[in-house]
């Protein structure tokens, strides 16, 4: 089952306006608050309408303005988590569950909300209204509501950002698990990093009602197109620079930082020389050496001296401040090993060592 | 005190009826001069009982098309009966159902009507599972300040039902009457009992819907 969308919708000064095709299993729309993706989720459910466009689930037209289709959405067979979950607060977890089954008898629906709690794991709280359930057996139900009515889609709104790490891997399991057996296109909203890599094997990356970047995880985040977008997807370090210079024949240019003579080498990009770019490096990807290193393949050696040293549970974030007269702080992320075996401190000059292709040039917006 | 009574579960009952659709198309409209609607249902708050009983009795009467349809109908004239005595009360207390109703269906989280059209119930299903049940306190306060209202209402009844012993005469003018003779005795009855009444109805509202101000129509 594949669904094909493509629709324009106008928000005030807003306009979503996509163009694309998710099949089975989950695919990550990937984008900052207000670039659309709630709108488009929306859409695509039938509780906001399109000025434009087509939704197709299969062969089944769900909406076609030109052909005046418009399928009201009861009729459209979509389950809809939302991030404010929505259950009912009248009903109790079971009743929640059941709302959308109705039809069926009531010794069948018995059987489909005791099977779906199952395995949500939810069946000791199936008396309880929401009020009394924690935040993780929240989301559980509400994905239980829409999962059990047998949706040929889903559309997930960040349905796992309130809550902590360990409840979210568990539940995308479940999720997943899920699945394997339905292989349905699950729609899922996010603008945490760490769920697309957890969860996709496919990313939108929506910007400003746009997709401007679509495929394997691993590529879309590696690419962002500019520094709100990088920011976003982890890189800690948005370094203001000017293009110095181009090597197109070795796919490579010269960038200096700003207001500093040092010299970064990147992938090249479409920056023409002079232009002000910023080189997004993410705080894992900077080896630390005590002296200049000799004998690597890094292009990129930067003498500097720590700043400051902060340890959080198993990892340590050292300000790395750059041999300059205009100072620019590094965030570099090492180990607490490395850190004792190294003897890193305060005040201690160290290298950086970074490769061509960890130094990512966005557009400055 | 047993004809106000009667008259005034009829009135609460009736406008129930009347109030929920109105109240539901006033908070789910998008029509533009919706204000105007919003403003004609809320005019028995602010006009004097009088103006409206003067009116009610001029289109009750019979040289009205109402008062003659009624006539014919049923043989007798429409005015100084029970009957008009059950339409003018519906009137006059049709804000105190329409508001407390309407505040609460607006209160109701649009995305419960939105998950629940996706969960593949209809907007009467909706209704009935979701706007309902999450109106309940609305519902409670609009039946209960509208049984009071009537029942407490005297200057539309003096105008539309006159003071007809057994079949106009309602507590409130009793009262009046009783004081009009110098009957003090009676009307202190009269009166206490309305006033425990009255209280007792609105600990009621206040105790059920334990929040505060619920009796005052709000918006």
């Amino acid at each position: 089952m594949t669904l094909a969308v493509a629709l324009q919708k106008r928000l005030g000064a807003f306009t979503l306006d996509v163009d694309f095709t998710a099949g089975s299993g989950v695919t990550i729309v990937f984008g900052e608050s207000g670039s659309g993706k709630t709108t488009l989720l929306r859409c695509v459910a039938g509780i906001a309408r399109p000025e434009a466009g087509r939704i197709a689930l299969g062969d089944r037209v769900l909406l076609d303005t030109r052909r005046g289709v418009d399928v009201v959405p009861a009729r459209r067979r979509i389950g809809f988590v939302f991030q404010q979950l929505a259950l009912f607060p009248h009903l109790t977890a079971a009743g929640n569950i059941g709302y959308g089954i109705a039809h069926l008898s009531a010794a069948e629906r018995h059987d489909r909300i005791l099977a779906v709690a199952g395995s949500f794991r939810i069946d000791h709280v199936l008396d309880r209204r929401p009020a009394g359930l924690s935040g993780g057996e929240r989301q559980r139900v509400g994905l239980a509501r829409s999962l059990v009515t047998d949706p040929e889609i889903l559309l997930l709104d960040e349905p796992l950002s309130a809550l902590d790490y360990a409840t979210q891997s568990r539940i995308i399991d479940d999720l997943r698990r899920w699945n394997d057996s339905r292989h349905i296109p699950i729609l899922y909203v996010t603008h945490s990093q760490r769920e697309v890599f957890a969860l996709g094997n496919r990313v939108l990356l929506l910007e400003a009602g746009r997709i401007v970047s679509e495929g394997r995880p691993n590529d879309v985040m590696d690419m962002p197109a500019h520094d709100r977008v990088a920011e976003l997807m982890g890189f800690e370090n948005l370094l203001e620079a000017v293009v110095l210079g181009r090597r197109p024949d070795s796919g490579v240019m010269t960038v200096r930082l700003g207001g500093t003579a040092i010299d970064l080498e990147t992938p090249l990009v479409t920056a023409e020389v002079g232009e002000p770019v910023r080189v997004a490096i993410r705080a894992g990807d900077i080896l630390v050496a005590t002296e200049r290193p000799r004998g690597v393949s890094a292009r990129n050696l930067l003498p500097a001296t720590i700043a400051a040293l902060h340890r959080r549970g198993a990892l340590v974030t050292l300000a790395a401040r750059l041999a300059s007269n205009h100072p620019v702080d590094i965030e570099v992320h090492v180990t607490p090993a490395a850190c004792a075996e190294l003897g890193l401190q305060p005040g201690r000059t160290i290298w950086l060592v970074i490769k061509t292709h960890s130094c990512r040039p966005v557009r400055a917006l | 005190m047993q004809l106000s009574l009667r008259l005034a579960a009829l009135v609460a009952a009736i406008l129930i009826v009347i109030a929920v659709p109105i109240a539901y198309w006033l908070t789910f409209s998008s029509w533009r001069w919706k204000f105007v609607v919003e403003a004609t249902v809320a005019l028995p708050i602010v006009l004097p009982p009088t103006v409206l009983g003067f009116y009610l009795l001029v289109a009750l009467g019979t040289r009205s098309p109402i008062g003659r349809f009624w006539e014919a109908w049923t043989g007798h004239g429409l005015a100084f009966t029970f009957e008009a005595l059950v339409i003018a009360s519906i009137l006059y207390s049709l804000p105190f159902a329409v508001q407390p109703i309407a505040s609460s269906f607006a209160q109701i989280d649009r995305t419960l009507l939105d998950a629940s059209a996706i969960l593949g119930a209809g907007s009467w299903r909706t209704f009935w599972r979701v706007v309902v049940p999450l109106s309940r306190d609305g519902l409670v306060v609009a039946a209960v300040l509208t049984f009071a209202h009537t029942l407490g209402e005297f200057g539309v009844v003096l105008m539309v039902g006159g003071n007809l012993p057994g079949i106009t005469r309602t507590v409130s003018i009793a009262i009046y009457d009783d004081v009009q003779s110098l009957d003090f005795a009676a009307a202190h009855q009269t009166a206490l009992g309305l006033l425990a009444f009255s209280f007792a109805t609105l600990s009621f509202v206040y105790a059920v819907t334990r929040k505060p101000w619920a009796v005052v129509p709000s918006r």
